[in-house]
Order: C-alpha cells, then sequence, then structure tokens
C-alpha cells in the first residue's frame, strides 16, 4: 500500500489566487470594518467600539443623511428592475429570433455603451439633457413637445430617475447579454416537442423558455443589486460629491465618498466613512443571502 | 564576464544618480491649480531657477475637486511634494496640527505680510503661521458693456438700481440677465450668498460676531442675503436648475448674458475667450453712500511639508514667493488672484485693477463660512451651498433657512449655544 503524497500541487496552483484576493479584496474589507471601530481625538486614534455607528442611525444629523442615502439607493435599484432587466429580456429574445436580420450589428450596438467609462457617460448625457446646449430641448422642440422638457439634471423631483435612466441605458446590454446566451443555449428539440403540442409564438417564450432562463434572471437581479448598492461613479461624475440638488440623488457611495475624503472645506473622516461603508456592506451581505438561501434554493432547474 | 559588466553599469548609474544628486535639488509642489500650469512652467519656475541654480521646480498639480483628499493620502503615506498649496482655514491648520506642515514663523519672508493677509494660515490664537500667502481673491459683478450700451442701462451701485437693470434686460429681452446656475451648488454660495452679503452684515464685523457667538445666523442681517437671493430666480436663464457652472461662464464669454456673479478668478479666462469689452461693479449697497464692503478672499498659500528632504531649499522658495519679484510675476500672469503682500504691485489688466481698487473704496473681509465655523459637522459651507441654492429656486423661505443653519451649527459650536 504506498501513502498518498500530501496534494502539493493542488496549493501551488491556488497560491497567485489566493493572495493576489487576500491582499487586494479580503485585508481591505477586514481592515475597513476594523478602522470603523476607531475615532481620532487630538491626533490620536483610539478604540470607540460601536460609537459611530449609534452616531450614523441616533444622531438625526447623519442617520437622516444615512436614510436619505439608503432610500435613493433602493429607488435607483428598483428603476433598474423595472426598466433595465425587463428591457434587457426583451431584447434577448428579439435578438434570438432566428429570423431577425443584423442581429450581429443590433448586439454590438446596445453592448458598446457598458464598455464606455461613467465619466464619457455622465458628461454625454449632461450634455444631452443641457437646457442650453443640449439637443434634448431642440429634438422635443421639433415635434412640438417643447413643454415637455424640464431641467431635469437640476430638479429634486426628476434628478434621480434621470440618472437611474441613464445607467439603464448604459447597462441594459449586460442582462440583454446573459439572457441571449440562457435563450441560445436551450435545446431545439425542446422547442420542437412544443410546437408539436402547439405551443409556438408569445406562448412558447413565456411557457418554456421563460421557465429555462429563470437562474439566469436570478443571477442578473443579484448582480443588479450588488452593483447598485455599490453605485457611485455616476452620480459623482454629473452631480459632484455633494449629489444635488439638495442631496436628492445622494445614494450611499458618495455619502461614504464625502465622509471618508471630506469636500471642500469638510475634512475627511475616514473612521466615520469605515462605518458607512461597513454598513453598506452588512446591506448587500443581507441582500445576497436573502437572494442565495430564499430564492435560489427554491428556484427549479430543468436539465436540458 | 556578464556579471562584471552589469556590475559595472550599476554602479555607472549609480554614479550618475548621485552626480545629479549632488548638483541639483528638486523640490515637488502640490498644488490644485490645473489652470496654472503653463504659468509655472513659463514664468515662475524659470525665474526662480535663473536666481537660484542648484534648486530645480517640478511643479505637480491635481484636480481641485480631488486636490484635498489626494494631498491627505499622499501626506499619511510619506509621498508628498516638498511644497504644499494652502487652502485657507482649516484644511491647511489641519494638516499643520498633524504634523504635516512646518512652522514657517521664523522665515525672514513673512514680515511682508499683513495680519490679515496671514491669518487664514494661522492658529486659531496666532502663535504659529505655517503657509506664505500668495493671492486672494475679490467678489463682484462683471459686465457686458455692450449689452449696457446697447439696451441703455446704468451700471447698477444700489440695490434698487441693480434690480432695475435686470427688469430691463429681462423686458429688452435679448440678453439673460444674468448667467449663473444652480446645478453645481458651489455658485450659488461663493458668488450669491458670500457676494453680496458682506454689505448685510457689515464685513469683518459680522463675521467676527459670529464667530464670537454675538450674532445668529437667523439675525436679519445674515437672513435678509437669502432673501435678496430669492429675487435673482426670476432673472437667470431658462433651466438655470440644471445649469452648470462651465455653462455660466460660456454663457457670458459668449455674449449671450449681461451680468455675470463674479470671483476675480475669471478675469484671466473671460479675457481670453470675451469679444467684447467688459466692466466691473463691486455689490450693490442698499443706499446711494453707504459704506461697501467686499469680500476679499484669502484663497492661496504655499508652505513646506515638514517631512521634507530639502528643507534648506524649500525655505528659500518659499521665501522667495514672499518677494514683491513673485507677487509681480503672479500678479500680472494671473490677473484676478491678488498679491496678499504689503508692496504694492503694479497690475496691468484694466478689469483686474478695477476689483483691486475697491479695496481702497470698501472694507475688506473674508468668507463668512471659512474660519472656524466649517469645522464641525453639518459643515456649514457646504450647508450654504444648498441654503443659497433653495433660496434662488425658492423651495424654502430665507428664515426658515437661517434657522436651519443656525441650528446646524449650534449642534457643534459652544460659542453659537
Amino acid at each position: 500500500m504506498q501513502k498518498r503524497r500530501f496534494p502539493w500541487h493542488i496549493i501551488v496552483f491556488l497560491a497567485p489566487a489566493v493572495l493576489v484576493y487576500t491582499a487586494v479584496m479580503i485585508f481591505p474589507l477586514f481592515n475597513t470594518l476594523r478602522l470603523a471601530l476607531y475615532s481620532r481625538v487630538d491626533q490620536e486614534r483610539i478604540y470607540v467600539g460601536m460609537q459611530n455607528f449609534q452616531t450614523l442611525f441616533l444622531d438625526p444629523i447623519w442617520s437622516e443623511q444615512f436614510w436619505n442615502a439608503l432610500g435613493n439607493n433602493f429607488w435607483f435599484f428598483i428603476i433598474h428592475m423595472l426598466v433595465q432587466n425587463p428591457i434587457g429580456i426583451v431584447l434577448a429574445a428579439i435578438l434570438s429570433h432566428p429570423r431577425l436580420r443584423f442581429a450581429a450589428l443590433y448586439r454590438s450596438a446596445i453592448f458598446i455603451p457598458t464598455i464606455l467609462s461613467f465619466v464619457i457617460v455622465g458628461f454625454a448625457w449632461k450634455l444631452i439633457l443641457s437646457p442650453i446646449w443640449g439637443i434634448a430641448p431642440s429634438m422635443l422642440d421639433a415635434v412640438g413637445l417643447k413643454s415637455l422638457f424640464a431641467p431635469w439634471l437640476g430638479k429634486e423631483e426628476y434628478a434621480l430617475t434621470t440618472l437611474a435612466l441613464i445607467s439603464v441605458w448604459q447597462f441594459v446590454g449586460i442582462p440583454m447579454m446573459l439572457i441571449y446566451a440562457a435563450l441560445l443555449s436551450i435545446p431545439e428539440e425542446v422547442l420542437e416537442a412544443g410546437e408539436i403540442d402547439g405551443i409556438t409564438g408569445m406562448s412558447a417564450f413565456l411557457k418554456i423558455k421563460l421557465p429555462l432562463i429563470l437562474p439566469s434572471i436570478g443571477i442578473i437581479s443579484i448582480l443588479t443589486f450588488v452593483g447598485n448598492f455599490n453605485a457611485f461613479d455616476l452620480i459623482y461624475a454629473s452631480q459632484g460629491a455633494l449629489a444635488g440638488p439638495d442631496f436628492s440623488t445622494d445614494i450611499l457611495g458618495t455619502f461614504m465618498y464625502r465622509t471618508f475624503f471630506g469636500f471642500q472645506l469638510q475634512l475627511g473622516d475616514p473612521h466615520m466613512g469605515s462605518a458607512i461603508a461597513s454598513a453598506m456592506f452588512v446591506i448587500i451581505l443581507i441582500g445576497v443571502c436573502i437572494y442565495l438561501f430564499g430564492i435560489q434554493t427554491r428556484m427549479r432547474r430543468y436539465q436540458m | 564576464m556578464k556579471k562584471t559588466i552589469f556590475g559595472a553599469l550599476l554602479s555607472g548609474t549609480a554614479l550618475a544618480a548621485s552626480g545629479a544628486l549632488a548638483a541639483d535639488v528638486t523640490l515637488n509642489i502640490e498644488s490644485w491649480r490645473t489652470d496654472d500650469l503653463t504659468l509655472w512652467q513659463d514664468k515662475i519656475i524659470p525665474a526662480f531657477e535663473a536666481a537660484n541654480p542648484g534648486i530645480k521646480l517640478n511643479f505637480n498639480p491635481t484636480a481641485p475637486a480631488e486636490y484635498n483628499a489626494v494631498l491627505n493620502s499622499k501626506l499619511e503615506a510619506g509621498s508628498a511634494g516638498d511644497l504644499i498649496t494652502c487652502r485657507p482655514f482649516d484644511a491647511s491648520l489641519a494638516l499643520y496640527d498633524a504634523g504635516h506642515l512646518a512652522d514657517l514663523g521664523d522665515a525672514d519672508g513673512m514680515s511682508n505680510f499683513s495680519d490679515v493677509a496671514k491669518s487664514a494660515w494661522q492658529s486659531d490664537d496666532g502663535s504659529a503661521s505655517f503657509c506664505v500667502p500668495m493671492a486672494s481673491v475679490i467678489h463682484g459683478f462683471i459686465y457686458n458693456k455692450d449689452a449696457f450700451a446697447e439696451v441703455g442701462v446704468e451700471v447698477p451701485t444700489t440695490e434698487a438700481e441693480f434690480f432695475a437693470a435686470l427688469e430691463a434686460f429681462k423686458a429688452d429681452g435679448s440678453y439673460i440677465p444674468m448667467a449663473m446656475g444652480t446645478n453645481d451648488q458651489w455658485e450659488a454660495a461663493t458668488m450669491g450668498y458670500n457676494n453680496i452679503g458682506p454689505n448685510y452684515w457689515k464685513g469683518e464685523e459680522g463675521r467676527r460676531a459670529l464667530i464670537a457667538g454675538e450674532q445668529k445666523l437667523t439675525d436679519e442681517q445674515w437672513v435678509a442675503p437669502y432673501a435678496t437671493l430669492a429675487k435673482w430666480g426670476a432673472y437667470l436663464g431658462d433651466g438655470y436648475e440644471a445649469q452648470t457652472y462651465p455653462d455660466s461662464q460660456n454663457l457670458f464669454t459668449l455674449g449671450r448674458a449681461a451680468i455675470y456673479p463674479a470671483g476675480s478668478w475669471e478675469i484671466a479666462g473671460f479675457n481670453t475667450q470675451a469679444d467684447f469689452e467688459m466692466g466691473a461693479f463691486k455689490p450693490p449697497v442698499m443706499n446711494a453712500g453707504d459704506t461697501c464692503y467686499i469680500s476679499d478672499h484669502t484663497d492661496i498659500g504655499i508652505g513646506m511639508n515638514a517631512k521634507s528632504a530639502n528643507p534648506e531649499a524649500a525655505k528659500a522658495f518659499l521665501n522667495w514667493v514672499a518677494s514683491p519679484e513673485f507677487a509681480a510675476i503672479f500678479g500680472n500672469a494671473l490677473p484676478g488672484f491678488f498679491p496678499l503682500s504689503n508692496t504694492p504691485v503694479e497690475l496691468n489688466d484694466p478689469l483686474a485693477k478695477e476689483f483691486v481698487s475697491w479695496r481702497g473704496e470698501c472694507e475688506s473681509t473674508i468668507r463668512s463660512t471659512y474660519q472656524i465655523l466649517s469645522r464641525g459637522t453639518p459643515n456649514l459651507e457646504n450647508d450654504t451651498w444648498g441654503a443659497s441654492v433653495a433660496a434662488i429656486k425658492g423651495t424654502e423661505t430665507p428664515e426658515a433657512l437661517g434657522a436651519k443653519l443656525q441650528a446646524g451649527l449650534a449642534s457643534w459650536y459652544a460659542p453659537q449655544q
């Protein structure tokens, strides 16, 4: 009986990924959580336990901003779920239609904004929607709907929705591509079998394809959730760190940035900033857990 | 064989490197003035290097919005440059308190500045000075002379005349009466509230009383500017809610707007952009003949990184910055940034001359929120941005805004409690 050798090769092969991931992801994450438990008093860093979180949730000055940012973040997420993902699914369904011409062209055109930088997207849309130089007012004017135009990005009641829709425009390619891939992997035989049973067209999509792509939709939802609650760039690029007008576009990311790094005369407070970052982490963790244990385990999977 | 060649090469480079070190000291300058890059490269650096052989300068600006955050991180990490351009007041004071900026109190050049000029970069008790004052900016209004002549409007000196002028432009319709937007928020506070405000709170008198806790933000003189700003909304361009700062600058320099609430820092840019003649008028007073107050805000200083490897060279540079020679180069190359040194500098730019002439006619003060009052949370300066925007848009009454700001300030500032 030969003694089994210790599987060194597994460790060797895992090491680079584990080391890099630990250095750039796991260590900073735990260090941020640790930083949230400290505060700086007279140039001295002292351990304060949960006091930063107490301030964040109980001090009205902080908690008002936090709940405002969280509420805005949920609205940002809801718009993505209601607009981005359904449109993505519809686009994928249309693209996967075998008789559609120029499918590759449409696919690339819709996906391209996804690879653009936030700064470009924010700047371009700001120009498009600008009441002074933008093409939006003149286009609306051309069809006689000038009265519908408003300086959307400057109005408290519209700014966040406008930005969410800009973000939808940018990222609609991602759900489209994922669903498209899922649709392509549905075997022809299944669809043909359905056809023989008289299920075609719309009902084939709803009764056969949709149940089969449901796991992909689940994945997209959770990616949207994580992406939206980590969002920061677009708001920062187009509205600045104060997330105007009157904090109506402030989301957790901009709130965290402003607190951590400071803004104008406000000095940065890494400890409160870390407390907000930790709260963001917990919120995302809860969301992901609800999905993993509450939804994914109950989802039916079909053998194809 | 290979090894010896490699070794020779290595020692060769090492020698070359140390040779360069012995000959020249390179000082790195941290700054947020990306706009001034060519000025430094073409004028300031050559002038200094000619006078001080052996010291080389490297001007390294960061985007203004990121400067404070980037600088703090660099200082924490020990990778910041030798010379640090100082934001006024608390941002720099915090750096000094944390031991990042060296005390310059004993430098010879500091005697060239008045106490007011130095006040932006001193410890609260005035015992230590840590940045050499470089320049201040003055607030006022820049106007399109052609537009005023065309519509037949006189340059206003009182508030009634000011609104009459705006009304005349609105009635005429060929110009947007005033170019300002609220999208970026800070213009409303900086070019709005802190521009017209000193006439209400009597400059330094009100500002110091507020710091001492003798006046409150709910007092008439602090609320009234919001009531005036509320009247501005009607005279701003269509969709001013989404109009950004560059939008406003372009509207004015393209000749589409008549009046631009300004800081003197705009002068250089406007001179190159606008092809019409410009003039400037100071913030209008309530009644003709009232004492006028202007915001002559200490804006830029420069200090030394306490951990600089070349403190002697850095000090030599700072002494040069404090000299009249630097003031003359800087003041004329950057019309609108007015040197603070006691020796008067002859300016060539007519618009800049106009601004700086107000120093003789009016009482100078600085922006009300900058010293001490923006130290806590909520931050009074940031809140003033929001409040000024709300006043212009008319989403809240001036009294409610004053009450909100006062509550925020009183929550952390003991003299106001």
